[in-house]
Order: C-alpha cells, then sequence, then structure tokens
C-alpha cells in the first residue's frame, strides 16, 4: 500500500538531492539539473496532496502550471549558457568569476 | 465576493494594454525598419502613459478577480501606478545610455512592458499558482534583460548567475507552497488564512508552518534582495547595463515587497483589511526583524568598502530593502503606509543616482569611484544633482528620503520595538559615511585637470530635472502622499 507518506519521502529526497547538486556541481547544465529536481519535487508533493488530501484539482493544476513554468526556465538558462561558452569556450562555473575581483 | 472571467477584464485594462502594447512593438520592430528608431521609444512610453491613464480611471473592484486569482483594491492600485511610473523614467533613462545604444534595442522595449506587467500581476495575486507563475514571469524577463549585451563577459555572468541563484530560490519557495497546500487543501490565500485560523495551528503544524515560511521567504527574499538571499545582487548589479541595474533595484524590489505583504498580510494573520493581528501559533514578525537587522547591517557594512558605484549603489539597495522590512514586520496600519512611502521615494532618489553613472559611463567609461573626481570642475551641475540623490538616500530633510525614514522609523516606534529603531538609525548612520565618500570625491578631489567639461545629453539632462524636482519638493506635499497612502493602505480581505 502506498501512502501519503511514501510520496513525501520520495519528494523531501528529490529536494535535498536538487539542493545537493546545486550546491556541488560546477558544470552549469549539471546545476541546471539540479533545479529541475527542486521544481519536480514540489510537483510530486502538489500532486500527492492533490490526490490523497483535499477534493479539489487545484494541486495538479499548479504542477502543470509549474512543468509549462520550467520548460521556459530551461530554454532562457540554456541560451544564457551557450552564449556564455561562446565566448568562454567553457560551461564551467568557476571560470565565469570576472564579476567577484 | 469573486468576479468572473469576463466581467473582471475591465479591471485589467492597465496590464492588457501593456501586453498588447508589448506585441505591438515587436510587429513595428521587425516590419517597419526605418522608423523602428523612433517608433519603439515612442510607442512604449505611450502604452506607459495609456496604462497609467487607465489605472487611475479603472478603481478598485474590491473583490477577487478571475475567480479569486488577483486582488482589486486600493493597495493594487498603488501598486500599479507606481510600477508604471518607475518604468516610464527607466525607458527615458535607457534612450541614451552608450551601453545599451549599440545594440538594437526592439526588445529592449518588449521585455521592459512585459516585465511591468507581470510585476503587476505579481504585487495583486491572491493565488499561489497565480504568484508563482507572475514570480516568474518578472525573473525570466529580467534575466533576459540583464544579459542584454549578448557579447559582453560581465552582462553574460550575470545573468546566468542571477538565474541560478533565482531558479534556485523560486524552487524552495515553490516547495514551501506545496507543502502549504498540503496543509490546507487550497491555493487561494484567504482560505488558506480562514483554514489556518478556523483550525488553529499547534504543535508539529507549527514547526511545519515555521519551514514553510522559512522555505517561501527564500523566493520573496531573492526578489527583494533580502539578506540571506541577497549574493546575487552585488554582482548583477555591476554587470548589467546600467538602466536595467536601476530597473532592478526600484520595480521588482517594490513589486517584491507588495506581494511579500500580501502574502503575510492577507494569508498568514488574522484581519479584516485595514487592521491585522497575529495569527496563533506563527510569529512571522520575528522572522521579518530578524531579517531586516541583518539586511541592512550587512547591506551597509559591505557598502563601505566598495570602489564600483554601481556596486556600492547595490549594497546600499540591499540596506533599504532591510529598512522597508522593517515596515513590513511590525504589521500594523502605520507600518504598510511607512513601506508604501518609502517605496514610492526611493523610486525617485535611486533612478536618479543611476542615471548620474550612466551619465558618467557615457563620457568617461567608468563606474570607479575615484575617477569621479575633479566632478564639480567639469560639470557643477551633474555634482548638485548627485548630491541632492545621495542626501536624499541617506534621508537628511528636506529631501524625500526623509519622508521614507522618518515613515519607517516611526511605524517601529510606534509599536514599541525601540531597539530596532535604534538599529535601523545606527546603520542610517553608517550608511551616511559611504554617500558621503561619494560627494567628497566629487566635490572636493582635485583629479585630473585636463578632463574637458562633462556633456549630458538633452534627454538625459530633463531625466535629472524629472528626477530632482520630487527629490527636493515632495517633503511639500506631505499631506497629499500622507492622505494618498493612507487610501492605498487597504487591502482587499474577504474569502472565497
Amino acid at each position: 500500500m502506498i501512502t501519503l507518506q511514501h510520496y513525501l519521502l520520495v519528494s523531501a529526497a528529490l529536494f535535498s538531492l536538487g539542493i545537493f547538486g546545486v550546491l556541488t556541481r560546477k558544470n552549469a547544465v549539471n546545476v541546471l539539473m539540479g533545479i529541475e529536481l527542486i521544481l519536480n519535487s514540489a510537483n510530486i508533493n502538489l500532486v500527492a496532496f492533490s490526490h490523497y488530501n483535499s477534493a479539489n484539482m487545484d494541486g495538479q493544476i499548479f504542477a502543470i502550471v509549474v512543468i509549462v513554468v520550467a520548460a521556459a526556465e530551461v530554454a532562457v538558462a540554456l541560451a544564457l549558457v551557450l552564449t556564455l561558452y561562446r565566448l568562454l569556450k567553457t560551461v564551467n562555473l568557476d571560470q565565469a568569476d570576472m564579476l567577484k575581483r | 465576493m469573486v468576479m468572473a472571467n469576463l466581467q473582471s477584464l475591465r479591471y485589467c485594462l492597465p496590464e492588457l494594454t501593456l501586453f498588447v502594447a508589448a506585441m505591438v512593438v515587436v510587429l513595428v520592430d521587425i516590419s517597419l525598419k526605418s522608423l523602428r528608431r523612433i517608433l519603439n521609444p515612442s510607442l512604449t512610453l505611450l502604452c506607459l502613459v495609456l496604462a497609467g491613464y487607465l489605472s487611475l480611471r479603472a478603481g478598485a473592484a474590491d473583490s477577487g478577480l478571475f475567480q479569486g486569482m488577483l486582488a482589486s483594491d486600493s493597495f493594487a492600485q498603488f501598486f500599479r501606478l507606481l510600477l508604471i511610473l518607475a518604468s516610464f523614467l527607466v525607458v527615458i533613462g535607457s534612450l541614451d545610455s552608450d551601453e545599451l545604444s549599440p545594440v538594437h534595442s526592439g526588445e529592449f522595449f518588449v521585455l521592459l512592458l512585459v516585465v511591468t506587467a507581470g510585476m503587476i500581476l505579481m504585487a495583486n495575486s491572491t493565488n499561489l499558482a497565480m504568484l508563482y507563475l507572475s514570480l516568474e514571469l518578472v525573473s525570466l524577463t529580467s534575466y533576459i534583460m540583464v544579459g542584454y549585451l549578448r557579447t559582453d563577459r560581465l552582462s553574460n555572468e550575470a545573468a546566468l548567475k542571477y538565474l541560478l541563484y533565482g531558479a534556485v530560490s523560486t524552487g524552495a519557495m515553490l516547495y514551501g507552497f506545496s507543502l502549504l497546500y498540503g496543509m490546507t487543501g487550497t491555493l487561494n490565500l484567504y482560505a488558506i488564512r480562514d483554514a489556518f485560523v478556523s483550525q488553529g495551528v499547534d504543535g508539529f503544524n507549527q514547526y511545519t508552518l515555521l519551514l514553510v515560511v522559512l522555505l517561501i521567504m527564500a523566493g520573496f527574499g531573492f526578489k527583494t534582495a533580502a539578506v540571506p538571499f541577497h549574493f546575487w545582487c552585488p554582482d548583477v548589479y555591476a554587470g548589467a547595463p546600467t538602466p536595467v541595474t536601476a530597473f532592478l533595484s526600484v520595480a521588482p524590489k517594490a513589486a517584491g515587497f507588495g506581494i511579500l505583504i500580501r502574502f503575510f498580510f492577507s494569508g498568514l494573520s488574522q484581519g479584516t483589511g485595514t487592521q491585522w493581528s497575529m495569527m496563533h501559533g506563527l510569529n512571522w514578525s520575528a522572522i521579518l526583524v530578524g531579517i531586516s537587522v541583518l539586511t541592512m547591517t550587512l547591506g551597509n557594512i559591505a557598502a563601505l568598502t566598495q570602489n564600483n558605484l554601481k556596486r556600492m549603489l547595490a549594497y546600499s539597495s540591499i540596506a533599504h530593502a532591510g529598512y522597508i522590512m522593517m515596515g513590513v514586520a511590525v504589521l500594523s496600519q502605520v507600518g504598510l503606509r511607512s513601506v508604501l512611502v518609502y517605496l514610492f521615494v526611493y523610486v525617485f532618489m535611486n533612478l536618479g543616482a543611476f542615471l548620474v553613472v550612466t551619465v558618467i559611463y557615457n563620457s568617461d567609461k567608468t563606474f570607479e569611484i575615484d575617477d569621479y573626481a575633479g566632478m564639480s570642475r567639469r560639470s557643477p551641475f551633474l555634482t548638485v544633482a548627485m548630491s541632492i540623490f545621495l542626501l536624499s538616500l541617506i534621508g537628511i530633510p528636506p529631501f524625500s528620503g526623509f519622508l521614507g525614514k522618518l515613515y519607517v522609523f516611526g511605524a517601529v516606534i510606534d509599536q514599541g520595538i525601540i531597539w530596532l529603531a535604534v538599529v535601523g538609525s545606527l546603520n542610517a548612520a553608517i550608511a551616511a559615511y559611504y554617500y558621503m565618500k561619494v560627494m567628497k570625491t566629487m566635490i572636493l578631489d582635485e583629479g585630473d585637470k585636463n578632463l574637458p567639461p562633462l556633456k549630458i545629453s538633452p534627454v538625459n539632462m530633463s531625466l535629472l530635472v524629472v528626477l530632482l524636482l520630487p527629490n527636493v519638493l515632495l517633503v511639500g506635499f506631505w499631506n497629499s502622499i500622507d492622505r494618498w497612502v493612507a487610501a492605498s493602505a487597504r487591502l482587499f480581505s474577504h474569502s472565497l
């Protein structure tokens, strides 16, 4: 029997992995993957809560909204990574450090 | 009271105007190649004026638009006007900037129109899904605006940094939203409040709610550039084209405070729309007080050592977010008014300071404070203008910044939190030092005697005058501002 708690554990694990990935990865594309994990952990929460806890569909619709926004976000992010690659010939975030001084 | 979709449209005319204007500017930009240099900015300005006029006309409906997605109250009216005004001034400020003019400019105006509409929606949303959607609309467009100089490495790095910090903090906020949905079973702010008030928050729920508030503050803190979510701020402000930096430092910050107030006042406290009290089981005021103390102290101390004026203004804008946060944290009618006054006067002083940065960059290609030496000889007018903007930022009477500080500190003392007011005034004293240092460099330091007098283009000159006037004169209209703000500090409070 799969209960709400199982879903919440999976999503908490995904969220933590996402934060861990964002903090440790140096490759910009890997960091973006970490961000996707964070967004999807919230999606799992929303759908699970909507299914088990409440009578309305709000959570599932919110999840679809999040998926659309995530796609738009990745489009912008990859465009920026691409222009950075054209300028630096690398997507390593450690080398994008001109602003730090 | 909730309004159906079609009836709601007439209360959203300003936002609709902005979205239509964005599409028109795209079309003009690709179809009328010879005229676009003139048509793009003039159409943009015209549509912003139209949107401003419509928002004056629209009036508050005092009901939830689009089945309770958006609020249309006098608070919403205030933010509409404020954000449209800020965008209008930024468009004029971007016309004569050497950073932006080599790049083709059509998209810039389109992005600015879209982000303005997004900010208005964001400050007015009363549903978590709408809130997230509009917040991301603002974020995504501002990422592109920061990275607008495609061939410039700094601009690019700034945009990528902004995006990564932004995506993580809004992701954390979204996770908080999902938990909030799980606790209450609804996405509507008023229904969330009703659920908490009727069930009561106790035991384990208290800790969950505390965690939720911290996660959500990551998103709002990112938008308002509050510590500890401020790391992006100096880098992004330094790397972005100066008009974009000026825009980011006032408009999204104001919208961020708008939604912060709406979320905490309507969603997480008991109240009627003009009077609020803390909800049992969650003391968010203490969290915001802590954030505000950290924000102003760190912002001011970091600003002391900056040599790049854009970075210094970035830290100073973090510190100002701290002062404004004090007004939110006290949770009172007076506090709410103080936030509105502060945001209003902040638009003129900060845009003014950044405009001076743009003007000096246009002729000298530098952002270093040391290079400003001898400015009083090269352009007395610019020196006087910058001094007034900086004195206003310090909060010295009779300049308008004084009004903001007066209201905020007044609200804190009114609530009896004397120690917070003391910390705030100590911070204002630290801030005076680094603002005065810039003035000292411009007025007293000799600099290179061979540098020619500084030229100011007519557009920038007139905008400087337009921005100076409110800084000098607003204190004289104290009564009208007080009345306007008192009328605006009324939140829509009904539930479904």
